[in-house]
Order: C-alpha cells, then structure tokens, then sequence
C-alpha cells in the first residue's frame, strides 16, 4: 500500500464523510484507475494514425489497377466491414500472437520435429516465446498494449479506406485530366493532385470515424488490457472491511456512470473541435460549405 | 457420432433445449457451426425486436427534436446525445450494474438484470437515438417544394405531416437506415461481453465463437465462422430493407430510383 497523501487518512474508519472521500480517491489503486485515462488516450494517440496509415494503404489498394491488389483491397474494406468489430478484436488479439511466435519458431528453432498444434495446445519453443517467459512486467504490458494497437489499425483502417476511397473518387474528375494534359505521370497525378485535394471531402467521414474511434476504446479491457472499464469493475465492486480500509457497498453504478460521463464529454468536445477544423478547411473550397461561407462573407 | 446428431443436440442449446452439456474436447467443424448458429438465435432476437421498436421511438424523437418547443426539444436533443455520445459497451454496463440495484428495490424489475430484456432495453433506446438522428437529417432536408405543394392542396397538422413529409423523410432516410439496421444487429454481439450473464451457458453467436476459440485456443476456425454467419445476415438485412426501399419509392421512374446498397459512409 502507497502512503496516502494526506496526513489524515491513517485511519479512514474515524473519517467524516468528506474527508472519507478525499481520502478513498486518492488510495493507490484510484490513482492507477486515473492513469488509465491516460492508456485510453495513448491508445487513441497510436491507434488514429496507423488507422489512417492502414485505410491510406487500403484505398490505394482498391483503386489498383493491378486486379489482385485490387481484389485485395476491396475485399479488406468489405470483409472487416461486414462482420461486427469486435469479433475481429478477439480473433486477432490470438491470431496475431499466434503468427508472431509461429514465426519467430520458424526461425529460431528449425530442428524442432514435433507439431506445434497439439490438439488444443499451441506448442512453440521456449526462445521462440514472445514476450519470453522471463521477461519483466511491463514489457507484457507493453506487448499486450501494442497488439492493440496493432488491432485497432487493422480494423478501423478499413473504416478510415472506406472513407479515404470515396473521397478520392469525390475530387473533381476534371482536375485529374487536367493534370494529364499537363503531361503529369499518374504517380504524379496522384501525389500532387489527388491526395492534395481529397481531404476536404474525406473530413466529414474521419471526423465521424473519430467519434467511432474514441467509443471503441472500452473494448481494450477485452483484450486484456488494464483500461478504464477493468479498473471501474474492480473499484467498483462491493468491498468488506477484512480486505480495504475503505468498505462501501456495490459502487459499480456510479463508477460506469462516471465513465459515461467522460465519454460524453470527450466526444463534446471533440465534436466541438472537428467542427471548427471543417469550417476552417472548407475555406475557398468549390464545395457547397465553401460556397455557402463565400456568400456570407 | 454424425453431424445430424450433433444438430439435434445443440441447435436450439442457445434457448436451453437438447444437449446440457457443452462439447469439451474433439471439437468439429460441424459442432462449430452448429452452436454458433444456435447462438445467432440471439443475435437475430434482439436485433429484429430492437430495430422494430427502435423504429417507433426514433420517429418520435425525430419529430420531437424537430419541433419548434423547446420543451419537445430539448429532452430529445439530450436523449439522441446521451446514447450516441457514449460508447454502447459502456450503456451496457451502466445499465447491468443499474438494473442490480433496481432488483433489489422490487421484485417488478427482476427480469431486467437477465439478458434477455435488459440488453433488449438497452439495444432499443441505443438504436432509438441513432436512427432518430438519421430521421431527424432527413426531416431537416425534405425538399421545399413537397412542403409548398401540400400547402397548396390545404394540408396541414397532422395529414400534411402523414400523407407529405414522412413518407418523405422515409425515402430520404431508408439507405441510412439500413446501414443503423445492419450496425445494430453487429452491435449485438456485444451483450454477454458486457456484464450481462450468460445463464447456463446460454448465449449469442460470440458467446459460443469465444467459447470454442477458447477452449481449442484455434481463433481461426470459430471466428471466420462467426464471419459468415454475419456477412450472410447482413444479406439478408439488405434484401429486406430493398424490398421496402422498393415500394417506398415504387410512384418515381425506374431510372431515379436509389437502389439500397451497403455503402457505410455514415456509421456509429
């Protein structure tokens, strides 16, 4: 047990109640519950931009006229669109464990005879472990928190392709030919033209993945990750006077209600944000809210 | 023992009939697909009720966020943000950890702490506030030539509202819809990974997938399985909506029609 911050909580049976309070949110195990908020936004710091990275890829891939990339990005983009998030979550959480440590067997340990299935076991060499056996605490954590990562970018990048192609179909087919005229190579034509114009029609739809985004981060205690929900579960379950200085009954109710709260505030204010970011990127664009701005000003 | 067997055993185990016992070793393909299947039994309950009484709610609150009295419209503007501000998977724990308490309050609210009605619960108001604010867009953009052409004919209140701008709104809204409708019956996968119990061992097509995926630690039968339990739902959910599509639009030439396509630009 951390020492508590404030010199009047030795004995928290003898608390009034506001002191009591003061007192049972700062224990230890509330401060790791606050630094959990703080795991939600470093998923969110890792996961947007390998989503976009990932559904960059994707959109590339679809438009392709080389027919199997092609095949293969548009059957990325339905695949994982057709099937519920959160399937994909649990299967690749094992899925992705299971390839790393297949591999990595493969590598490290060719003479190995026997076969790594053995009925429902998945049998690989010690070395070829990851993270190895005995490794320490936080680099399970941070192998369990990257995977993750790794998941998110998987499956909101085919969201994020989904938007990103419709956006690179939504610019102007007009521009694309004048840049041929121009004499401009199609790589060019890419590069300077497209991707330089398609973010003002592809907004709207990230902003809206954006929201998407930040209410899937409970799924991380899914994957087993120490997160927000698996702390408010733990806080907030019934508590007797044998095991904490603080007992209290079934909280569980206000914890989530407390959740709920930060959520709605932070996709408030983000909504809030990417409003302002759409008004200001529509400037002196030939869209409808650009014209529309054009003609109040 | 055969494959028809393993059918009679666990078709229905989701719903308690048949085999007690779940399979514990020497897993099938055909046993896979068998639970799993029982399990969708769940997922098709509390999307199909969900989306039909999710409908009626979503109709109201769209009209009441759209009504000129901040006494309508204030309380559905809160109602559409509380739903679709926060994450379901949070609703749904909130609501579990709430429905507890209120068990102990009186023996009335017993039957909301189990799966079956107090998911269900969750799922309706859940879809209420997503399908209202796509009924709510619609609403804002019927065009206005459709409004001036039933004054015009001296329509008003509730017949102009009836017989003009709902099945308006309809139509604009139906693609949308869609795509709400099938995000739903995804988003009931959700219910026994989120405080709901699942009572012995009765649950959702997930339930059973995680079960398996589980129990042979072999994520990659179990879950593509799943997949295609739920890409031919989803199937399914647009030839239905189409059909419907169809005859909302059945008076415009055939060239103007918008077919119903899974196009998710606008998802939750």
């Amino acid at each position: 047990m951390r020492s508590a911050i404030f010199s009047f909580c030795s004995d928290p049976a003898t608390l009034e109640t506001f002191q009591w309070m003061s007192c049972y949110l700062t224990t230890g195990k509330h401060m790791a519950f606050y630094v959990s908020f703080g795991t939600v936004l470093l998923l969110l710091a890792f996961a947007a931009p390998s989503a976009l990275l990932f559904g960059f890829g994707g959109a590339m891939a679809a438009r392709a006229r080389f027919l199997p990339l092609n095949w293969l990005g548009r059957g990325y983009i339905a695949i994982v669109r057709g099937v519920p998030d959160i399937a994909f979550f649990l299967f690749f959480v094992i899925a992705l464990d299971q390839g790393l440590e297949y591999l990595r067997h493969k590598v490290k340990c060719p003479d190995w005879d026997q076969p790594i299935r053995q009925g429902n076991d998945f049998i690989v060499c010690d070395i070829a472990k990851l993270p190895l056996g005995n490794s320490a605490q936080w680099i399970h954590e941070t192998y369990g928190f990257a995977l993750a990562v790794v998941t998110f970018a998987i499956v909101f990048g085919a969201f994020a392709a989904n938007v990103l192609y419709g956006a690179m179909q939504a610019v102007p087919h007009a521009q694309i030919e004048t840049a041929e005229a121009y004499g401009l190579t199609p790589r060019q034509t890419f590069w300077r033209i497209l991707v330089p114009q398609m973010w003002t029609y592809a907004l709207p739809g990230l902003s809206n993945l954006w929201m998407v985004l930040i209410k899937a981060t409970p799924l991380l205690f899914l994957l087993g990750v120490e997160d927000i929900v698996y702390w408010a579960k733990e806080l907030g379950g019934s508590k007797t006077a044998n095991f904490t200085a603080y007992p209290h009954p079934d909280w569980r109710t206000q914890y989530f209600l407390a959740l709920l709260v930060f959520y709605l505030a932070f996709t408030k204010v983000s909504e809030v944000v990417l409003n302002r970011i759409t008004t200001r990127l529509s400037h002196g664009q030939a869209t409808l809210a650009g014209e529309a701005q054009r003609k109040t000003t | 023992m055969s494959c028809f067997e393993t059918i009679q055993d666990y078709a229905f185990r989701s719903l308690g009939y048949g085999e007690r016992l779940l399979p514990r070793s020497d897993f099938t393909l055909c046993e896979h697909f068998t639970l799993i299947g029982s399990g969708m039994i769940w997922n098709i309950y509390y999307g199909v009720l969900a989306v039909v009484t999710g409908f009626f709610l979503a109709n109201l609150l769209a009209v009441a966020k759209n009504s000129n009295s901040s006494w309508a419209r204030k309380p559905a503007e809160w109602f559409i943000f509380l739903f679709r501000g926060s994450p379901l998977f949070i609703q749904f724990f909130f609501a579990y950890s709430l429905f507890l308490n209120l068990k102990s309050v009186s023996s009335f609210f017993d039957p909301l702490s189990s799966a079956w009605a107090g998911a269900l619960i969750v799922l309706f108001l859940n879809t209420a506030a997503y399908s209202a604010e796509i009924f709510y867009g619609a609403l804002q953009s019927i065009p206005r030539g459709d409004i001036e052409a039933a004054d015009a004919y001296g329509l008003t209140g509730w017949s102009r509202f009836r017989k003009v701008m709902w099945p308006t709104t309809m139509r604009l809204a139906w693609p949308a819809y869609t795509n709400e409708a099938i995000f739903l019956f995804h988003a009931t996968t959700l219910v026994f990974v989120s405080g709901f119990p699942a009572w012995r061992q009765k649950g959702d097509a997930l339930y059973y997938a995680k079960y398996l995926a589980d129990k042979t630690f072999n994520p990659f039968v179990p879950y593509p399985i799943l997949a295609f339990y739920f890409i031919l739902l989803t199937l399914v959910i647009i030839f239905f909506f189409g059909l419907i599509n169809k005859r909302l639009n059945r008076h415009l030439p055939q060239s103007q029609r918008t077919k119903v396509k899974y196009k998710p630009n606008l998802m939750r």
